[in-house]
């Protein structure tokens, strides 16, 4: 696999020559490939917002380097509103960027900017919003009467529509009772699954994060505490744990089960792995 | 970027300048600027600056930040100076070119007004600076409280003035997150015309209108629930009361007032 973006060295440093100077990001390295779903997870105040904000140019590295398809983002800084079009950022809430009249208006903005005029942006809006589940109807309201699960949809679709390469989720589902997470997140999966780009996919639900992606980098005090699948990852949550994070539900019940005597994987993350494992394990005759 | 607005800041201190009370330093505040309106001479100019010279020291606010308090203002000192400069009729013309024509009694005025200008910001800064804007309000509240006889509704007021300063900050925050979010999308502020660059402020102003909206009622809702019915009966955490050096402070201001409208009786 190529990757598509690379962060090499990446260091970015709050209020230099202030005494309130602090690193949200310090030396990260690590790869981004083509088509993968990657997940971020990390503490508040573990640099994940700065760290994605540089991922499409909206802040500058104070030192190191984020290349997109193997080019420096930043050599020429007049063009970096193209690297925006390409790596799609939406961030925490992003119900609160919404000021058209319309949704299907709302929804141009960003393809319209990108100069996208006629059936070519018609086409972009309309397929943007049936990926997000927006209804045809529902594309000539005022994105202010909809509900806020809807108004997330429509601010999502917003940056979809822009068909990036690239798309950065910011905690899409902050806020949202459990189904409207999980309907979100199945659009999610579709959209990855469909149109074959990259995710990233920020959160602080463990749960969340062990259901979607491939490949986990979890985040630590402006570094990268581990990065790997996410069973190599829960494979350490002893680690995780130590470290103030979470596991998922399932991998927990599994290491309690672990500690307890029985043998058990604890990387196990799925309620199904879960369950084949222990339907093995009774069926190998051992006491549970 | 935004974050670098100036408004009305605060450096926190624990001088003599910061432990006023905050009616005290209001009403110096008056009775600075009314001494400067009265001052008419180098020596009524040159007394005040020396006093705000040791208000200065006291509070240990650097110089530096008083300057830089000027910065927003300085269009209008330079156009004042300016057109005192010019426009003043007087005996004696110093120089004359065309139809600019400077006068004796301009380049005084000018030169006056320049630095009663600069002397009255940064009185008035040093004030807010040494001050934190809960406080101020406080004072402000405490003094008026006199015209509620006249139904004025100076409650009301302070509480809008308190609320008003405790969303500043919040707001700049909230609009440098909703311009990333449109930068995120493309949108882009910086070139272009005066026309596409008002237009492109839509994107901006529609969210931050809205959640304003949306903030001011819930914290309506958070008020009433509260049972906030206004300022009757209700009693402060912080009560104000007058100290010793406030008196002091007080004596001090009234004596370098009376003395500035001394001099001026004898022209200086």
């Amino acid at each position: 696999m190529e990757p598509i973006l690379q962060i090499k060295n990446l260091t970015h440093t709050y209020g230099i020559g202030t005494p309130f100077q602090r690193s949200a990001v310090e030396d990260m390295s690590f790869d981004v490939y083509s088509g993968e779903f990657l997940g971020i997870i990390g503490h508040t105040g573990s640099g994940k917002s700065t760290l994605i904000q540089h991922l499409n140019g909206l802040l500058k590295p104070t030192s190191g380097q984020v290349l997109l398809e193997g080019r420096d983002i930043w050599a020429e800084p007049k063009k970096i509103r193209d690297v925006r079009f390409q790596v799609g950022l939406v961030f925490q809430y992003p119900e609160y960027q919404l000021f058209e009249e319309t949704v299907y208006k709302d929804i141009a903005f960003g393809p319209a900017n990108m100069g996208k005029r006629g059936d070519e942006l018609d086409r972009c809006v309309r397929e943007a919003a049936r990926l997000v589940g927006i209804r045809d109807d529902q594309l000539e309201k005022s994105p202010f009467e909809l509900s806020g699960g809807q108004k997330r949809r429509v601010a999502l679709a917003g940056v979809i529509a822009m068909e990036p390469q690239v798309l950065v989720l910011d905690e899409p589902t902050a806020g949202l009772d459990p189904a409207g997470r999980e309907n979100l997140m199945a659009n999610i999966r579709d959209y990855h699954r469909n149109k074959h780009t990259t995710v990233i996919l920020v959160s602080h639900s463990m749960d969340e994060i062990a259901q979607n992606v491939d490949r986990i980098l979890v985040l630590k005090g402006a570094h990268i505490l581990m990065s790997g699948t996410p069973a190599e990852v829960f494979a350490r949550g002893g680690e995780l744990l130590a470290a103030g994070l979470d596991v998922p539900q399932v991998t927990r019940i599994a290491m309690a089960l672990r500690e307890r005597g029985v043998a058990i994987d604890p990387a196990v993350y799925t309620v199904r792995d879960l369950e084949r494992q222990l339907l093995a394990l009774r069926k190998g005759g051992a006491a549970c | 970027m935004l974050k670098d607005i100036t408004l009305g800041q605060y450096f926190p201190g624990d001088t003599v300048a910061h432990k006023l009370d905050p009616r005290t330093k209001i009403l110096l505040v008056v009775l600075y600027i009314t001494a400067l309106f009265c001052a008419c001479g180098v020596t009524g100019y040159a007394l005040l600056a020396l006093c705000l010279a040791v208000c200065v020291r006291i509070s240990r606010v650097g110089l530096k930040a008083l300057i830089r308090g000027l910065k927003p203002v300085l269009f209008i000192i330079i156009f004042t100076g300016v057109l005192n400069l010019f426009f003043t009729p007087g005996d004696r013309y110093l120089l004359e070119w065309g139809i600019l024509k400077i006068s004796d009694t301009g380049l005084q005025n000018a030169v006056f007004m320049v630095v009663r200008i600069m002397l009255l910001i940064m009185g008035t800064f040093l004030m807010t600076y040494t001050t934190s804007p809960i406080s101020l309000t406080d004072g402000l509240e405490q003094l008026l409280g006199g015209l509620k006889r006249f139904h004025v509704p100076v409650h009301e007021l302070a509480m809008m003035m308190s609320i008003a300063l405790r969303f500043i900050p919040t707001l700049i925050e909230e609009t440098d997150k909703i311009m990333s979010a449109q930068k995120a999308r493309g949108a882009d502020f910086e070139s272009g015309n005066l026309m596409q660059k008002a237009k492109a402020l839509i994107p901006i102003l529609v969210p931050l209108f809205i959640s304003a909206f949306r903030r001011a009622d819930e914290l309506a809702v958070a008020m009433e629930c509260r049972c906030y019915h206004g300022g009757e009966d209700r009693t402060k955490l912080h009560v104000l009361k007058y100290e010793g050096r406030d008196y002091i402070a007080l004596l001090l201001g009234v004596a370098v007032t009376i003395g500035v409208i001394v001099l001026r009786w004898f022209g200086l």
